[in-house]
Parts: structure tokens; C-alpha cells; sequence
């Protein structure tokens, strides 16, 4: 039977890999352990406001008082709202950038005001949604809509014109059309570029939502935030940034996961 | 034997933001059916274009282009292009990427798709017909992408620098497995290369082109009397090196 015997250089090259891999992740735990400790003894010995800055275990009881705070309903909201501004952000924002490619003299054309749109501040433009669309749902959905489909239109349309040269001539050589060499070819290319653009994008519709939340909402986490800072309820917006922060994170991680599994097939590596 | 390709009084030229280029000036040229004829040229000065000309996408400015006869504008289904590089599409399997000429013909019969197989049987990929570019050597890339060619019939291969790409002793094995196979499948070719000994080895003439704008200056018959010739036999020859010096003088008072 073969057995490969690892050298001790090898073995000293891969402790010390080992290592330093574990000092990372115990620099990370000690940070966020140290900073939540010191916070709440500085609460408990009174050398922090709690009142103004609030206190992990105060933050936890709000979390273990979940039903009373209604924070399921708020997170649902949010998230509801999340995912709908993300997935019309993200199909428009398609469908326009494969329109731009398709047209070249269109993409010139648009080129300013794409730039335009995507430098301005959307957030500027909530008054002018609420008046358009009405207060309610829709307009925090056009909100997180108006922000992340500039973003996949700029992403997607950079992706689809740097596609490989030397690949679409191949496939013209064979007489393809430009259907066939959007679909056999850039759309395949840029399957990356589109993952990219989600993970931009997740975040980005939960700017717009919880912006949207602020300005007129009955519910949502961004609704709770300002509640919590008008009655002076500072554990409320910290119970909130928390959770918003956790979803963030989770609603990146689900498209990180999407990715790796969609590349492996599509790759096969 | 049948006359495949027929250029007359090519003439093509591009509009540049400077001015209109004029890349190839009346360059009238015939291949027959079998035949491999290689271009070479100085660098730039219009062999490529010429190539992607008679493969029906760079339009030409006046001339004709006859094929069996007809003549020809746009891409023509009795043209197969070979590039640079094997342009393999990483997501698809071997088998789907030599496929993807028919594909895009719509041209995926039992009777083409059997073919495809044979052909991957018969040039060794059959095995890795399932297995991504990745999981290929460069040699086998280029086969597979050969392959893709083929798997259309064409009439007439165009192979634009198609070995530069590679390495220097994987380009001599490849050139070698490249032509033994096209001359296996009866295949007509017209070879557009930098490298003179690679035109002299594989071609049964050699175009020389002026630098831009491209005219023929001459045309030369390589000839070896070799059994079963092929590219790495004839680099041994002894009238290898006189075609090679007659190529380089040619070349070379031209660029200078």
C-alpha cells in the first residue's frame, strides 16, 4: 500500500499554518467577547448611560421578550420588503442591462444618465416616491428598488461588454445571432459578475428599505429604530441594529452559498 | 481536382478614426480540394483580416469570393474558422463543445451527432468526453477544438495563428496530430501563420504577403518527395531549409 510519509519541515510549515489560522479566528471571538463584557460591566458599574447607550443584557431581554415586541412581525417586514425590492432590483436591472448590450448606440446614449443616477443619493428622492407611489409598502419597495437596480444595470452591462472577444467570434464564425451569442455565451460568462452584483445588492435593498422604514412605515425594523429613539427606548434600536446586522449577514451568506453551488456545477473544477 | 476557394482582386479596407486603413489590395488566390495553403506575412499587415474575410465577417470592399463555385458574402456554412486560442467554453463538457458549431447551426441530427462521436472516438477524446476543458492538457484542447470544426463539414478550414498559443514543443506535436488528422478527414485548408518553417511543414504552397497593404509577392510549391509526409518529417528534409531561406529573403527585403 502506498503511504506518504509527511517531512518534518512539512509538518512545521503546516503547524504553523495551523496556527496562525486559529490565532485569527481567537483574535476575532476575543474582540467581539471583550467589547460585549466591558460594555455591560461599564453598564452595571455605571461608568456607561445606560440609558443612552443601553446594555447586552437588557439588548437580551428585549430579544427573549420577542412576542410582546412583536419582532417577529417587524422582521418578517423587513425582510418581506428586502426581498421583494432586491428581486425586482435585480430582474429590471437584468433586463435593461442585456437591452443596453444589445444595443450599443442605446448604451452610448444612456451612459450620462446611468452615471447620474448612480452617483445620486437615492435616498433623496423618498419624498418624491412617497408623492408618486403613495406611503405604504410600496414606496419603501421602490425605495430599496430604485437603489439596487442602478447597481446591477452598471454590474451587469461592464460583465456582459467584457466578455471574451476571441470566444464570440468563435461562435459568429459559425453564423451564430446575437440570441445565441447571449445565451450560449455571455450570459454563461458572466454567472459570476451576477453574483457579485447580488452580493452588492442584498445590502443595498436593505439600505433602501430601512431608509423607506424611516421616512413612513407601520412596521418593519427601520419603523422600530425610530420608534425606539423617539420614546427614548435605546435597548428597542439596539435590539434592532442587532437584528438587522444578523440579516445582513444571513442574506449574504444564502447568496454566497447560491454561488458556490451554482459555480460548481456550472464549472465542474 | 475541384477548385474549393476562389479570391479575386480582393480588396478590403476600414474605416479607422484617422482615416481608412487599407489592409489587403487586390490578392487574387485559388485553393483545390484537398490542398493546404499557408499565409504568411509580416506582422500586421493584413493576414488575419484576409482570413476573417473569407470567413464572412470582416466584409470586403470589392473582389469576389467564390466557394465550389458560388460565390459567397457573409458566414457561409462550408467555412469553419480555427483561432488562436482553443476558445473552449469552460462550462460546457468536451462532447457539448464540439457540438456547438451544429448546435448554433441547428444542425444536430443523429447522423451529425454520430459523426461528432466518431470523431471524438478516432482522435482519442472520447474517453474525456464528460470531462471540462479544465481537466485537459493544451494538446487535447486544441484537438478538441479542431474537432469542433470539423464536426460542421466544412468545406474549407480557415486556421487563423491556430497553434501560436501554444508552447514551442507542444506546438510542433500538435501541428504534427493536426495535420495528420486533416489529412485523414480529406480536409481543404488555408493556414495563416507567422512562423515560416510551421507553412513550409504543413502547406503544399506558401503565399508570401507584402507588408500593409497585403499584395501577394510570391507563391511557392513546397514539394517532398516523403511517404506519409507529414510536418515533423518534412522539417528534417534537406530542401526544408532552402524553402525556408527563399520564404526569409522574401520576407525579408520586403521588411526592411
Amino acid at each position: 500500500m502506498y503511504h506518504k510519509e509527511i517531512s518534518n519541515e512539512r509538518k512545521i510549515y503546516l503547524k504553523k499554518q495551523r496556527r496562525y489560522k486559529n490565532a485569527v479566528t481567537f483574535f476575532r471571538v476575543f474582540i467581539i467577547i471583550s467589547f460585549i463584557a466591558l460594555w455591560e460591566i461599564g453598564g452595571r458599574l455605571g461608568l456607561i448611560d445606560s440609558f443612552v447607550l443601553s446594555q447586552p443584557s437588557r439588548i437580551l431581554s428585549v430579544l427573549a421578550d420577542y412576542k410582546q415586541n412583536d419582532l417577529l412581525l417587524h422582521i418578517g417586514t423587513t425582510l418581506f420588503e428586502t426581498g421583494v425590492g432586491f428581486i425586482l432590483g435585480v430582474v429590471l436591472g437584468c433586463f435593461i442591462a442585456v437591452l443596453l448590450w444589445w444595443s450599443p448606440f442605446l448604451s452610448k446614449v444612456s451612459e450620462p444618465y446611468l452615471v447620474v443616477l448612480n452617483s445620486l443619493p437615492k435616498i433623496a428622492l423618498g419624498p418624491v416616491i412617497i408623492i408618486w407611489v403613495g406611503a405604504g409598502t410600496r414606496a419603501i419597495i421602490f425605495m430599496a428598488l430604485a437603489i439596487s437596480m442602478i447597481v446591477t444595470v452598471l454590474e451587469m452591462l461592464n460583465g456582459f461588454i467584457g466578455t471574451d472577444k476571441e470566444l464570440i467570434k468563435m461562435l459568429r464564425t459559425f453564423g451564430a445571432n446575437r440570441f445565441q451569442i447571449f445565451t450560449k455565451i455571455v450570459l454563461p460568462y458572466n454567472i459570476e459578475t451576477l453574483f457579485n452584483s447580488l452580493k452588492i445588492n442584498i445590502g443595498l435593498s436593505l439600505v433602501g428599505v430601512i431608509a423607506g422604514e424611516f421616512l413612513v412605515s407601520k412596521a418593519g425594523l427601520g419603523y422600530l429604530i425610530v420608534y425606539g429613539g423617539q420614546v427614548f427606548k435605546m435597548d428597542l434600536v439596539m435590539a434592532s441594529v442587532i437584528i438587522l446586522a444578523a440579516a445582513a449577514a444571513i442574506l449574504y451568506e444564502l447568496i454566497v452559498i447560491c454561488q458556490r453551488f451554482v459555480l460548481k456545477c456550472i464549472n465542474h473544477k | 481536382m475541384n477548385e474549393i476557394l476562389k479570391a479575386q482582386n480582393l480588396k478590403i479596407c476600414y474605416q479607422a478614426v484617422n482615416g481608412e486603413v487599407e489592409a489587403v489590395h487586390d490578392v487574387s488566390f485559388s485553393v483545390t480540394e484537398g490542398e493546404f495553403i499557408s499565409i504568411v506575412g509580416p506582422s500586421g499587415c493584413g493576414k488575419s483580416t484576409l482570413l476573417s474575410a473569407i470567413a464572412g465577417i470582416t466584409p470586403i470592399t470589392s473582389g469576389k469570393i467564390l466557394l465550389s463555385g458560388k460565390e459567397v458574402s457573409g458566414v457561409c456554412g462550408d467555412i469553419a474558422y480555427m483561432l488562436q486560442k482553443d476558445n473552449l467554453l469552460e462550462w460546457r463538457s468536451i462532447r457539448k463543445n464540439v457540438l456547438i458549431g451544429l448546435e448554433v447551426r441547428n444542425l444536430l441530427t443523429q447522423e451529425n451527432l454520430a459523426y461528432a462521436d466518431r470523431l471524438l472516438k478516432t482522435y482519442g477524446l472520447w474517453e474525456f468526453r464528460d470531462k471540462y476543458p479544465a481537466q485537459l492538457s493544451g494538446g487535447m484542447r486544441q484537438r478538441a477544438a479542431l474537432i469542433r470544426t470539423l464536426a460542421v463539414r466544412p468545406k474549407l478550414l480557415l486556421l487563423d495563428e491556430a497553434f501560436s498559443a501554444l508552447d514551442y514543443q507542444t506546438r510542433l506535436t500538435v501541428t504534427d496530430d493536426v495535420y495528420k488528422i486533416l489529412k485523414k478527414e480529406k480536409q481543404t485548408a488555408l493556414i495563416v501563420t507567422h512562423d515560416i518553417p510551421e507553412s513550409i511543414s504543413m502547406s503544399d504552397r506558401v503565399i508570401v504577403l507584402s507588408k500593409r497593404p497585403a499584395v501577394i509577392r510570391k507563391i511557392y510549391t513546397t514539394v517532398f518527395d516523403i511517404p506519409n509526409r507529414s510536418p515533423l518529417l518534412c522539417r528534417d528534409h534537406a530542401s526544408f531549409g532552402e524553402y525556408f531561406n527563399q520564404i526569409w529573403k522574401e520576407l525579408d527585403v520586403h521588411v526592411s
